[in-house]
This record gives structure tokens, C-alpha cells and sequence, in this order.
């Protein structure tokens, strides 16, 4: 199988960037599991992440679907294909969820900034003319409520915990940022501009900032590149890991 | 009362099948083993969720990722209710915790051994959720109403977790060579230690005799044993796998299948701590609690100055 040979229209890469980038966060936020800093929020970190491996399922199997009916007599596409068979340059994920867990802080602070994102999006997609999408999304937001709600709850409690927490969300804070511009700079295959969600991003942000007693920070530069495939060094690893035995053994059943 | 009479009240209610529970009286020794005994498999559930978390991030397809995962989450909730279980005995849970790091509460030794193979994740599935399950059923009939209570409800999601090891198992038993050889490599590398699982045979074991008086436990070591291996050497059938025992084979005057002798060597050596996997379990856990502690510290003072900030409101 060699997805680069496939001519992928902008929907169906829109669709694979939904489904990478959910993936690729449920796979980070899989790491905690187990290793978690408190037993009730080892599981709730690890049910986050079970929720967007959902999504990021729901997502390829619908990418699947359409590629198979308009690919009658090429090789049949799954979502395990889509997911375990593209490479680095393939996925479209966002840079953010690709980045390293780092500390709780540092996980709970992406969770927070992703989901408040993905909330915006979603509810964009509720109107999409593919009925698919927007049944996928309609499910989703129930999901992201939820983890909105639990992360924002964190964000405020490690914002106004102790001096070390606070000290410990800044520093994820400082680190993260240049991270959260790409939300909202479009790519070709964005079927409606996300620039437009950037102000009730922020707004959202900055009113759980001042509970928190956090700044937000003023502008500065962004990173981008996961929307087009030019990802971090980190993604490499994430695939070769995660890819692994679908790699080692090729054609085999699971 | 005097102690002889509480102790005749405490054992006539074991005896007519009443449970215990926490603010009954019972005997300093009751309480003790059952502390000892919940707690550690609290702490088992809590280990074991490292050798299955070994492999969440390489699961081969995205299917058997969400199965996984929701498992090792399962056994998590597990470890909740019975640290809670184990509470009403009036040890908090933060003491277990502390025992288990420190060396002085045991878990099951099964979680010192490796996860190689993809295939393993069936094989701990199969056998070790397994023989878990045996001692669990009759769990959830112990004298202590707490304890037999959780034990129901965790009974329901092992049997679900050890019919999908078997699945994974059977799928790559249909599978390539290679799959075949994995599934095969993966039983003849889980069978003896989960045979161990069962704990020392009846004629060693020290804790034995009181548990099945006080109906905490039902069965001894070597019955559920022998459950276990008839259970196990029919169901290996289905996978067209054997198992690694040269004098595994069925009596019929016993009604029983026959099994070689188990190495005892090992098994006391892995409770001793020198199991391929007894460091690194230890070292995970230990540094979960310890880069975690910052979290909980912060956690409490945030509550603390809500409860301040709310009572300021109210007053």
C-alpha cells in the first residue's frame, strides 16, 4: 500500500487530519496510563484517551469508506491501513498533540487548549455536508464537554495550587503556546476557515487563565507544519512505535 | 461482652452464612488477614496494569488498542474498589500505598514476569485473568460483606477480560507461522507461573487453615489449582496449542487431569523479589507516586483555599 500514489481530495484529507490528530493525542495520552499521579485521574487521563481513540476510529472508517467506493478495483483501505500504514509525512496531525506528555501540567495544559479547540470546531461541523462528519462530531461533542470541563478544573487548580504547580503550568505554558497558533491557520483542505475560531478561543482561555491567576501570554510566533506533514522530530517515533507490528508483519490479521 | 462470647456471636454468624461487616465486632486477626489479603490484591490489580500497559501503545491494530486499554483502565477501577474495600477495615488507603513502595505489602508474584510479545497480551488475558477468576468466584462468597460485594462486581469484567485474551489468542492461532509460533511461545512462558498463582501448596501454606474456617476463603491453594488445570488443558484444544508439561494427562479415576510438579525454587525466588520484572514494577510505581506528589499536594491546597475562599463568603 502506498498512500503517497493515492490523489487524496481536499475532503479526504480533511477527514485524515481529524482522524490523525486525534489519534496521535490519544496515543500521548495513552502514556499516562498506569503511571498516572493519582489512581481516580490515572483513569480519567486514560478514558480521555480511549474517547479520542474513538473519534480518530470513527474518522478513518468513514475515510476508508469513501476511499474504497471510489477506488472499486485498487486495494482495499481500513482504518487500521489509514492509521498504521501512512508515514511522517503523511499524517496531518497538529503539531500539539505530537509534542511529549512532559509533566501533568504540561499534558492537562495541551488537553485544555486542544479540547476548548476541537469544542469550536466540532460544533462548526455539525453543519457539514457530509452527514457523516457531522454525526461523528455530534457524538464527539458530548466527549469533549467532558474533558473540557476535567481539564479546565486542573488547569485552575494547578494554576492556583501550590507555588511549584504554578511555577510548573508556566513553564508548560511557555513551552505550549507557539503550539496553539496552527489551530487556526488554514490549510487548503479546511473546508471552512478556522481562523475565524481564534477569538472565542481565546476568550474561553483567558477566562479560565484569570481563575487559574495566569497570564495569557501577548501574540508572539507560531509554530506550523503538522496540517501539510511537516512535523516535529517527535512524530517519527510515535509512528515507529505505534506501527510497529503492522510493519513487521505485513498482510497479517489481529 | 466478654471475648470468648464475641468470638461465638462472630463465628455463628461465618458458620449460618451472615457477613461481616465493618462495624461488627471481629477478631483482631479477621481484620488483620483481611487487610492483608484485599489490600494485596488491590496492589495486584494496581502492578498488573503495567505489564498490559507495556503494550498499549504498540497494540497492532486500532481495535485491539481500545480493548486494551479499556482493560488496563478496568483494573484500575478494580484497584479502587478495593483499596475502598479494604478502608472500612479501618487502614486508609494511603498507608496501603505506602506498604506496597516500601516493600512490606506483597502483590502477585505473576506481574514480575516480562510481556514479550504481542501475544502475550492474550495469553495474560487467558491464563492469568484465568486463574485470577477461579479464586475470585469464590470470592465473592467470603465472609466479609465489603470484600465479596467488590468482588462481584470485578468478577463480571474479568470473565469479559479473560474471553478476549482467549480471542486474541485465537485469532493469531489461525493466524501466519509467525503468529502461530508467537501464540505458542506465549502459553509455554505464562503456563507455570500461572499455576503459581494459586500460591504454595496446602501443606505449606501458613494462612491456609484460619481463612477457610472464617469462610474467607472457600477453596484451598491446591483445589482451585486443579480446577484451573482441567479448565485450561480443554480449552487449549480450541487453540490447537499445547501446554508445556510432558505429564500433563487426564485420570479418569481422579476425574482429574494429572500435572508435573510445579518449580518451587522459582516461585519463592520471584516472591523474594528476584523475578525478571520485580525492580522495574517497583521503580514504576515508585516513580508515579513520587513525581505525582507535587499534583496531589496541589490539589489539597487548592481545595483548602476553596473551603477558606466559600467560608469567607458564607460568613
Amino acid at each position: 500500500m502506498h498512500f503517497q500514489f493515492i490523489t487524496l481530495n481536499n475532503h479526504l484529507q480533511y477527514i485524515l487530519f481529524l482522524a490523525d490528530s486525534t489519534l496521535i493525542l490519544s496515543q500521548r495520552n495513552s502514556e499516562w496510563c498506569a503511571h498516572g499521579p493519582i489512581l481516580e485521574q490515572d483513569i480519567a487521563i486514560t478514558n480521555i484517551s480511549l474517547d479520542l481513540l474513538g473519534q480518530a476510529r470513527n474518522f478513518y472508517q468513514h475515510a476508508a469508506n469513501l476511499l474504497n467506493q471510489s477506488n472499486a478495483n485498487g486495494e482495499t483501505v481500513s482504518e487500521d491501513s489509514l492509521a498504521y500504514l501512512r508515514n511522517e509525512r503523511e499524517f496531518k496531525n497538529l503539531l500539539i498533540t505530537e509534542l511529549p506528555n512532559g509533566d501533568w501540567a504540561q499534558t492537562i495544559l495541551r488537553q485544555f487548549f486542544f479540547s476548548v479547540y476541537q469544542h469550536l470546531l466540532y460544533s462548526r461541523l455539525l453543519k457539514s455536508e457530509d452527514k457523516q462528519i457531522a454525526a461523528i462530531a455530534e457524538k464527539s461533542l458530548k466527549e469533549i464537554t467532558y474533558h473540557i470541563k476535567w481539564s479546565r478544573e486542573w488547569v485552575v487548580r494547578l494554576g492556583d495550587g501550590t507555588e511549584e504547580s504554578n511555577r510548573r503550568i508556566k513553564a508548560a505554558l511557555d513551552y505550549l503556546w507557539m503550539y496553539t497558533g496552527e489551530f487556526f491557520i488554514p490549510a487548503t483542505f479546511e473546508e471552512s476557515d478556522p481562523s475565524s475560531l481564534r477569538e472565542q478561543w481565546l476568550e474561553t482561555i483567558k477566562e479560565v487563565f484569570e481563575e487559574a491567576t495566569l497570564e495569557l501570554p501577548a501574540g508572539g510566533f507560531m509554530q506550523q507544519g503538522g496540517k501539510t506533514g511537516n512535523h516535529t522530530e517527535y512524530l517519527g517515533y510515535i509512528l515507529a512505535e505505534m506501527q510497529t507490528l503492522q510493519r513487521t508483519y505485513p498482510g497479517a490479521e489481529w | 461482652m466478654p471475648l470468648a462470647d464475641l468470638e461465638k456471636i462472630f463465628q455463628d454468624k461465618i458458620d449460618a452464612e451472615v457477613k461481616i461487616e465493618p462495624k461488627d465486632w471481629m477478631p483482631e486477626a479477621y481484620r488483620k488477614t483481611n487487610v492483608r489479603q484485599i489490600s494485596q490484591h488491590a496492589h495486584s490489580e494496581i502492578i498488573g496494569m503495567l505489564p498490559e500497559g507495556n503494550w498499549i501503545s504498540r497494540a497492532p491494530s486500532l481495535k485491539r488498542k481500545a480493548i486494551l486499554i479499556a482493560k488496563v483502565q478496568d483494573e484500575a477501577g478494580h484497584g479502587l474498589y478495593l483499596y475502598s474495600a479494604a478502608e472500612t477495615l479501618g487502614t486508609s488507603r494511603e498507608q496501603m500505598i505506602d506498604d506496597l513502595l516500601t516493600g512490606k505489602a506483597k502483590y502477585s508474584s505473576i506481574f514480575n514476569y516480562p510481556t514479550l510479545t504481542w501475544a502475550d497480551m492474550g495469553a495474560v488475558g487467558w491464563l492469568v485473568d484465568g486463574a485470577a477468576i477461579l479464586n475470585q468466584v469464590m470470592l465473592c462468597r467470603t465472609s466479609y460483606g465489603p470484600y465479596a460485594r467488590a468482588m462481584v462486581r470485578i468478577c463480571k469484567e474479568e470473565s469479559f477480560h479473560q474471553r478476549q485474551g482467549f480471542e486474541t489468542l485465537l485469532v493469531l492461532s489461525k493466524g501466519t507461522d509467525e503468529q502461530k509460533a508467537m501464540c505458542q511461545d506465549a502459553i509455554n512462558r505464562w503456563w507455570w507461573p500461572s499455576l503459581m498463582m494459586f500460591g504454595p501448596k496446602d501443606s505449606e501454606s501458613v494462612n491456609s487453615d484460619m481463612s477457610i474456617k472464617w469462610k474467607i476463603k472457600r477453596k484451598t491453594n491446591d483445589e482451585l489449582r486443579q480446577q484451573f488445570v482441567d479448565m485450561i488443558a480443554e480449552q487449549v484444544k480450541l487453540l490447537g496449542m499445547t501446554l508445556p508439561d510432558p505429564n500433563l494427562k487426564w485420570n479418569a479415576a481422579r476425574n482429574h487431569y494429572d500435572f508435573g510438579e510445579i518449580n518451587w525454587e522459582e516461585f519463592w525466588n520471584v516472591v523474594k523479589g528476584n523475578g525478571p520484572c520485580n525492580r522495574k514494577r517497583m521503580e514504576a510505581r515508585r516513580k508515579a507516586h513520587e513525581e505525582g506528589a507535587w499534583v496531589r499536594e496541589a490539589a489539597m491546597a487548592y481545595a483548602e483555599k476553596k473551603k477558606t475562599r466559600e467560608g469567607r463568603k458564607v460568613a
